[in-house]
C-alpha cells in the first residue's frame, strides 16, 4: 500500500513548525489560506499572518517590503497566480533586488483537475527558472516539501517552492534529507535515465520497476532543486546510461526538460524524450484523466523509455 | 513642528540647487526624465532635508524613516537629493545612466546607497511601503514610510489594491504623495485616463487625505506634521504640482516628460535656476 499524503499540508504544518522557532517569519496569502493550508500558521500566529485579500501583485509587494526589513517571509497562493498574475512584480521586487521571500504555490500543474485550464499551471517552471537569482524547487512529496521549506526558511534569496493540490504518494521516508541544488538517485540503473520532478518522480519509480520485469534498467533521478540545476548529475546519467527520458508536469519548453537539454547538449550529447504537456492547455476532468490525456502515466514512461533505448549511440 | 531643519529660504535654495542637478544630469547623460523630477523637486527637497529621520553615514539604520520613490523615473531628483545629502560624492551625479554608474536609469536598490527600492516599473511602490510599514509595527519600531508616486500611475491597477490594503492594515506609519502634476507620458492625465474625483477615491479606499500645493515648503511641511498625527489609518498627499516647475520652457511642456535637455537648453535652464 502506499501512502499518499498532500505535500500542501505538508506545507501548512511545517509552517507552524518554523513559526515557533523563528519569530521572523510571516506569511502572507491571497484569498486562499484554506487551499494553501498557509490558515493552519493564521490560526497559530495570527499577528504574524497577513491576507491581502485577491490582490497576489500587492502580496508580492508587501512581502518585498516586509523582506527588506528583515523578516523571513513566505508568501502562498496558486501557482498560476503566483506566476502568469505576479511576473512584473516578481521580477521587479523579489528577483532583481534578491528579496528574501519564499513563495510557496500549491496547485501547480493540471493535476488540479476540474477546475480548468484557468486553475491549471503549466508555465510556472519556465516563468520562475527565468527570473535572475530565483532558486526553484519542486518536490516530489510530502516529505520532501517539509524538508525544503525548512531549508528555504534557512537560506536566504527569492525561491519558488511549486507543490500540488492532491494526495500524492511518498516516495522518502522521514530519514530523508533534502540538499538544496542537489539530485537525488532514486534507484540506479545502466540502460537509460529518467529525470523526474514532483508527482512524475513516483510514476518514474513504477515504471522503473516494471521495466525492470522485462529486463531494462532504468536509473531514476528526481530533480527537485530545478534552478539551481545539478548539471553533475546529469552529466553522469548521461555518459553511464546515454539515454535520458524527463517527466514533468508542465509545458514540454522551459521546465525540466529544457533545463536538462542544454546541459546534455552541451555537455554530453545523448538521445532524449520528453514528457510533458504539448503546446496547449488542458480540459476539466479528474487528475488522473488529465495525466492519461497528456501522456504523462507510468505507461507513457515506460513506452518512452522502450523507444528511446533503440536510438542510442552504442560505442 | 520639525525642529532644528533648514529654514524655508534655505530649503527655497538647496530645491534650486536640487533642480540644477536635474537640468546637468539629464542634459550630460543625454536622456531621463527631467519633467517629473522638477515638479517632484520641493517634496523630495522638504523630505531629505527637514522630515525624514535619516542616517547618510548609515544607510541600512533599523530605525530610518523610508522613502520610495515609486514613480521610478524621477530618479534624477531623487539622486540629486541623496548626493546632497552625502550617501555619495556630488561629482557622482555626472555618471547618471553611464555603463557601470551607480545611478541607474531607474532607481537600483542593489546599487546606490539610499534608494529602498527598485522602480521603474510603475505601480509597484505602495505595496512595498506596506510590507516596510508592516515590519515596523510588528518590530515595535516607530520609523515613518514615505512612498512618493506619480498621478498618471494611479491609473495602475496595484496602486488601488495598495490603497485599500493600507486601509485595512492601519498602517498610519505609512505617507503616500500623489505628484499631481495633472500630466502623464502621452498628455494631460484628463484626457489619457480621468482620475478625479480623486481625493474622494483616496477617502472613500480609507486614508486621511490632505491636498497642498507641492511647491510650497510651509504647506508641504505643514502637510508632513499633520500626516504624523493621523491615527488608525494611512495619509494621502496629493500634491498640486507643475511638470517642469522652475524652467519657464519645461513648465507643464509634455515634451520634457521623458526628454533630456539639449546643451543650448540645459544653458538656459541653468540661467533660470541661478
Ligand atoms: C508599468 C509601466 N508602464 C509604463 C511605463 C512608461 N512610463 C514611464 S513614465 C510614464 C507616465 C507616468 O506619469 P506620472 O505617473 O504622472 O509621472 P509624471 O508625469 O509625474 O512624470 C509612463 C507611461 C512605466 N514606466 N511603467
Amino acid at each position: 500500500m502506499v501512502t499518499e499524503v498532500s505535500t500542501r499540508e505538508a506545507y501548512g504544518k511545517v509552517l507552524v513548525e518554523l513559526g515557533k522557532t523563528n519569530p521572523n517569519i510571516v506569511v502572507l496569502d491571497a484569498d486562499l489560506s484554506h487551499s494553501t493550508m498557509t490558515r493552519l500558521f493564521a490560526e497559530t500566529f495570527p499577528e504574524r499572518f497577513f491576507n491581502c485579500g485577491l490582490a497576489e501583485q500587492n502580496m508580492i509587494g508587501i512581502s518585498a517590503g516586509l523582506a527588506a526589513s528583515g523578516k523571513t517571509v513566505f508568501a502562498s497562493t496558486f501557482a498560476v497566480f503566483a506566476s502568469c498574475r505576479c511576473f512584473d512584480q516578481l521580477r521587479m521586487c523579489l528577483s532583481q533586488p534578491k528579496l528574501n521571500v519564499k513563495i510557496v504555490a500549491t496547485h501547480g500543474g493540471i493535476t488540479v483537475g476540474e477546475d480548468g485550464f484557468s486553475h491549471h499551471s503549466i508555465e510556472d517552471l519556465a516563468l520562475f527558472c527565468s527570473l535572475p537569482g530565483f532558486t526553484v524547487v519542486v518536490p516530489a512529496d510530502a516529505i520532501e516539501t517539509k524538508e525544503a521549506v525548512k531549508i528555504a526558511a534557512g537560506t536566504y534569496g527569492p525561491f519558488y517552492i511549486r507543490l500540488s493540490r492532491p494526495r500524492t504518494p511518498l516516495v522518502y521516508d522521514e530519514n530523508y534529507t533534502f540538499t538544496l541544488g542537489k539530485a537525488v538517485t532514486m534507484r540506479p540503473g545502466k540502460d537509460a535515465t529518467i529525470i523526474a520532478i514532483g508527482i512524475m518522480v513516483a510514476k518514474a519509480l513504477q515504471a522503473a520497476q516494471a521495466l525492470a520485469a522485462e529486463g531494462i534498467d532504468c536509473c531514476v533521478i528526481n530533480m527537485p532543486t530545478l534552478k539551481p540545476l545539478d548539471e553533475e548529475a546529469i552529466i553522469k546519467a548521461a555518459s553511464e546510461t546515454g539515454a535520458i527520458i524527463v517527466a514533468e508536469e508542465h509545458l514540454k519548453h522551459g521546465g525540466l526538460g529544457s533545463r536538462v537539454a542544454r546541459v546534455v547538449a552541451r555537455e554530453k550529447p545523448v538521445p532524449m524524450a520528453f514528457l510533458g504537456i504539448k503546446d496547449a492547455y488542458a480540459k476539466s476532468g479528474k487528475p488522473e484523466e488529465l495525466l492519461q490525456r497528456h501522456g504523462l502515466t507510468v505507461k507513457d514512461i515506460r513506452q518512452a523509455v522502450k523507444s528511446l533505448i533503440p536510438k542510442k549511440v552504442f560505442r | 513642528m520639525f525642529v532644528g531643519g533648514p529654514s524655508i529660504s534655505e530649503l527655497q535654495k538647496i530645491v534650486r540647487k536640487l533642480r540644477r542637478h536635474v537640468i546637468t544630469m539629464t542634459a550630460i547623460a543625454g536622456s531621463g526624465h527631467p519633467g517629473g523630477s522638477l515638479s517632484a523637486a520641493d517634496i523630495i527637497t522638504a523630505l531629505y532635508f527637514t522630515v525624514l529621520r535619516h542616517d547618510p553615514k548609515n544607510p541600512d539604520w533599523q530605525d530610518r524613516d523610508r522613502f520610495v520613490l515609486s514613480k521610478g523615473h524621477a530618479a534624477p531628483i531623487l539622486y540629486a537629493a541623496l548626493a546632497e545629502c552625502d550617501y555619495f560624492p556630488v561629482e557622482e551625479l555626472l555618471t547618471l545612466r553611464k555603463l557601470d554608474s551607480r545611478l541607474q536609469g531607474h532607481p537600483d536598490r542593489t546599487l546606490t546607497p539610499g534608494v529602498e527600492m527598485s522602480s521603474g516599473a510603475l505601480g509597484q511602490g505602495l505595496s512595498f511601503g506596506i510590507g516596510i510599514a508592516l515590519a515596523g509595527k510588528l518590530d515595535s519600531r516607530d520609523y515613518r514610510v514615505y512612498v512618493f508616486l506619480g498621478d498618471g500611475e494611479c491609473d495602475e491597477g496595484q496602486v488601488w489594491e495598495a490603497a485599500m490594503a493600507a486601509a485595512h492594515f492601519k498602517v498610519d506609519n505609512l505617507v503616500a504623495i500623489v505628484d499631481r502634476n495633472q500630466q502623464q507620458l502621452d498628455g494631460y492625465c484628463y484626457d489619457i485616463m480621468n482620475l478625479e474625483p480623486l481625493a474622494a477615491k483616496w477617502r472613500a479606499f480609507g486614508w486621511e487625505v490632505l491636498e497642498i500645493d507641492g511647491h510650497d515648503f510651509q504647506q508641504i511641511l505643514k502637510a508632513f506634521e499633520k500626516a504624523q498625527e493621523v491615527k488608525g489609518k494611512p495619509t494621502v498627499i496629493i500634491a498640486h504640482t507643475i511638470k517642469g516647475k522652475g524652467v519657464s520652457f519645461m513648465e507643464n511642456n509634455i515634451e520634457f516628460h521623458g526628454k533630456a535637455p539639449t546643451p543650448e537648453e540645459a544653458e538656459k535652464a541653468l540661467k533660470e535656476l541661478e
